[in-house]
């Protein structure tokens, strides 16, 4: 399993988002920049990248760390 | 796999504060469980533990349940409350405490 294909997964399954991955072939951390998070707090951010990835939780990805951020949020902690 | 899910609930209903892990409080057999228990452990939580790779009905039975595909996962009050992602940032920001005092 490998970066490209998941920030594609990702990028394809969450509207107008800013996607970063990195990771070991198993183990995965990303931060993920998208309006859809708007009103939802981590929880259900989380929840909603892992409805995106759910077939590749089963097997490929052992872990994911994420950051899950609305635009305005990337903006404070000044993530482009 | 539907009394698995049963006695899921039941646990969770009658335990205020359960954690799913893998291994054991004393041995945990991965990072994220045991940061987790670390956690519950500085805030003095008493809570009981299950090592989801002795059972693997409920390895895959607590995924199906809470709609969350990783281990290790705490719950509160009946309440899914998360991973070990959302443990450390509801650790972090102070607010882990009070909703295991709730």
């Amino acid at each position: 399993m490998n970066e490209l294909y998941i920030k594609e997964k990702i990028q394809g399954g969450l509207k107008d988002s800013i996607v970063e991955v990195t990771g070991d072939g198993t183990h995965f951390e990303a931060l993920i920049v998208s309006p859809e998070f708007e009103g939802k707090n981590t929880l259900q951010r989380h929840k909603l990248v892992y409805s995106i990835l759910q077939e590749e939780m089963k097997e490929a990805i052992h872990a994911l760390s994420m950051k899950t951020l609305t635009v305005d949020e990337a903006k404070e902690k000044n993530i482009e | 796999m539907s009394d698995t899910i049963d006695n899921i609930q039941k646990t969770i209903n009658e335990n205020k504060i359960v954690l799913y892990m893998k291994g054991t409080p004393e041995s945990p057999q991965c990072g994220f469980s045991s940061r987790v228990v670390q956690i519950l452990n500085e805030l003095g939580t008493m809570y009981i533990s299950f090592d989801v790779l002795a059972d693997p009905d409920l390895r895959s039975g607590i995924k199906e349940f809470s709609n969350w595909p990783t281990i290790p996962q705490l719950y509160v009050n009946g309440e899914f409350v998360g991973g070990c992602d959302i443990c450390v940032e509801l650790y972090t920001n102070g607010e882990l405490a009070g909703i295991l005092e709730k």
